[in-house]
């Protein structure tokens, strides 16, 4: 056979233990990571059925969702999510799953911590309860969230049933312009596709723009790739990729390594594959962006106008709800609008990179005094990093404090709650009603976007701080 | 784990005609933390349903009396945002055997299958249509019958056909899960996994 095949073809196809006549495929998975929300019931079900974890070795559980970003050393005060925690640690102790929890040196964000530690490898197939498991595509893998009745799948199992999802390519050229980030090259090409352009297809992302990006800002790419619908997304790996895999805990080692290279260098699509659905930008044009509605599809650029009501795809009730829960108007600019929060971190951008990116704005500036900052490394490793590369001490110069990692405010399941009616410019990936704590109102932008907001008190264009870098 | 068989569904349906309805507004992530699979249906749409002062907010559909059923009609991708499988136990939990939309986001509805909720997708001028009747007459029923992929407006008897595959078409009418499918071919998935690279 010398078909061509796509890269999403290659990975998934060498996964798939068996066909069902209309019907899914029984995918085999080679990497199962599991925190303390979507995992417990699943851990129940196989107790039900007095079945074993088939493959201990190939699941991976940290805390996450409900952990503090303060005082991780004490008692966790919540008695619902302690005891989720806790619940996460028997199950995963009673089957012999490595468990980083909370205090843990390697505890962080399930997103972040699997590439830091090398359990996210090229070609792999990577699940979790979790949506944004579409990061670990940044790596060549086929990474995609499940539900909970599939957690229990792949803990008994090690295989889920899916079919097969469409396959997808977006192209872009060119190069980010001053002020643009990976955030912002997704942020608008959820814009243009809408919440639900890519339901039903896995999305390769091609092109100069993501070859030039660093793994850190490939994955912030991949793990929006579930906020225009698609199953997931993935970029086929370079050396960039296996430099960044290589010596990590997880990763093979010796002849191992050379065998792993052997298939991870034949991880990309041949010339003549065939996609279901091409797209193609041009890269010099995206903006800065900023999100204005109640969900990542509604964003601009951030010196444009909240487009009118009649110019938007889908139905004018809809939108003009949503425009109505945020207290927005159809034409308002949203330049100087007056921010009351700003949440830098999430699986989405929480990573060293992000955290470089914030501190280049603030430094040498102060926090405004209507804004309440968190900065949520997206684990410890992360952390680490930001206090031996001397970040910590431009952010604490500027008047920002470091917290603990952990999801915290993207989803608010902690006590990182944005009150109600507040406004918050967060980096995080959704800005859904009250996604941020009950009534709260959030702005999806980069960590530039976040930092000028956090520094001047209201909605700013970061290039307007960048003059020096001209 | 295990639920009703699905056959033939005749309902009133609960109409909420609005788009990209997501899973943090199905349940919202606070009301994650239970380790059972219990008590989710209090809490659907509970930032819609309640006011912050857990009072009712009186004109969300799912407070209007005149407005109940196992039938819940949503618009355009219905279900997007997060894996949470809550957000189908919620529907289910509640009293939803069937959710109607002209286009569902494909985790929450891969997840309503596995539990025993039929997504149903029909076109957008179907889904028009019985806004319109189930506004216009909340008595109006609709048949939803899974044998024959077939929706039915009862009092006019038009109707749509939907797609489902063969496969979870016969686990929903026999009640099957997938877990007891794979357990089935447990031999071929470890000699699968004793060959993969990775």
């Amino acid at each position: 056979m010398s078909a061509t095949k796509t890269l999403f073809d290659k990975v998934w196809d060498s996964h798939v233990v068996h066909k069902i006549q209309d019907g899914p495929d029984v995918l085999f998975i080679d990497r199962h990571m599991v925190h303390e929300v979507t995992s417990p019931v699943a851990f129940l079900g196989i107790k039900n059925r007095n079945i074993p974890v088939m493959h201990p070795e190939k699941t991976f559980a940290t805390a996450d969702h409900n952990t503090p970003t303060i005082n991780q050393h004490l008692p966790v005060a919540d008695p619902l999510s302690a005891n989720q925690l806790k619940m996460l640690e028997e199950n995963a102790n009673e089957h012999g799953i490595s468990y980083w929890g909370l205090g843990h040196a390697k505890n962080g964000i399930v997103h972040v911590v699997g590439p830091e530690y090398g359990i996210t490898q090229p070609g792999a197939t990577i699940v979790c309860g979790d949506s944004h498991t579409s990061t670990h595509g940044a790596f060549g893998a086929i990474a995609f969230g499940i539900g909970t009745s599939e957690v229990e799948m792949v803990l008994a199992t090690q295989c889920i049933m899916q079919p097969k999802p469409k396959r997808m390519r977006i192209n872009i050229n060119g190069t980010m312009s001053k002020g643009v980030t990976p955030k912002d090259v997704a942020l608008f090409i959820i814009s243009q596709l809408t919440t639900s352009g890519a339901t039903g297809y896995f999305v390769e992302y091609a092109g100069e723009i993501f070859r030039e990006m660093s793994m850190e800002g490939r994955m912030t790419v991949c793990n929006l790739s579930i906020e225009m619908g698609a199953r997931g997304g993935m970029i086929a790996p370079d050396e960039k990729t296996f430099e960044y895999v290589k010596d990590r805990e997880f990763t093979p080692k010796g002849a191992d390594w050379d065998k792993a290279m052997a298939y991870w260098e034949t991880l990309y699509t041949d010339e003549d594959a065939i996609f279901d659905k091409e797209l193609t930008f041009d890269g010099s044009l995206i903006e800065p962006m900023i999100t204005y509605g109640t969900n990542p599809g509604m964003g601009m650029g951030i010196s444009n106008d909240i487009p009118m009501a009649n110019a938007v795809q889908g139905g004018a009730t809809t939108y003009q709800k949503s425009l109505k829960y945020m207290d927005f108007n159809e034409g308002d600019s949203m330049m100087g609008k007056p921010i009351d929060f700003v949440f830098l971190g999430s699986c989405t951008n929480g990573r060293i990179e992000d955290f470089r990116a914030f501190a280049s704005i603030v430094k040498g500036r102060k926090k405004a005094d209507n804004v309440t900052a968190w900065l949520v490394p997206g684990s410890h490793k992360v952390e680490s990093a930001i206090k031996e590369e001397g970040i910590l001490d431009i952010l604490t110069e500027s008047g920002f404090q470091l917290r603990e990692p952990g999801c915290s405010a993207c989803l608010a399941m902690n006590d990182d709650k944005v009150p109600a009616g507040k406004l918050a410019v967060s980096t995080s990936n959704r800005n859904f009603e009250g996604r941020q704590g009950p009534g709260s109102r959030t702005l999806l932008a980069s960590p530039l976007v976040a930092a000028a907001a956090a520094v001047t008190g209201k909605v700013t264009d970061p290039r307007e701080l960048m003059v020096e870098l001209v | 784990m295990a639920y009703d068989k699905f056959d033939i569904l005749t309902s009133t349906a609960v109409p909420l005609p609005i788009e990209n309805v997501d899973t943090d507004q199905i349940i919202p992530a606070r009301f994650l933390k239970a380790t059972e699979r219990v008590g989710f249906g209090d809490n659907l749409f509970r930032d819609w349903r309640y006011n912050q002062d857990n009072t009712l907010k009186e004109d969300f559909v799912l407070n209007q009396d005149k407005f109940s059923g196992k039938i819940l009609v949503g618009g355009k991708n219905f279900g997007s945002g997060s894996s949470r499988e809550h957000a189908a136990w919620a529907v289910y939990d509640y009293g939803f055997r069937c959710v109607v939309s002209s286009f569902f986001a494909d985790i929450f509805r891969g997840n309503c299958l596995n539990i025993g909720v039929l997504p149903v997708q029909v076109s957008a001028d179907f889904l028009q249509k019985i806004f319109d009747a189930t506004e216009a007459d909340p008595t109006t029923e609709l048949e939803v019958n899974l044998q024959e992929q077939k929706i039915t407006l009862l009092p006019t008897g038009e109707s749509e056909s939907f797609d489902i595959n063969d496969y979870k078409k016969n686990n929903m009418l026999n009640g099957f899960d997938d877990i007891d499918y794979l357990l089935n071919i447990k031999k071929d998935i470890e000699t699968f996994a004793e060959n993969t690279p990775l």
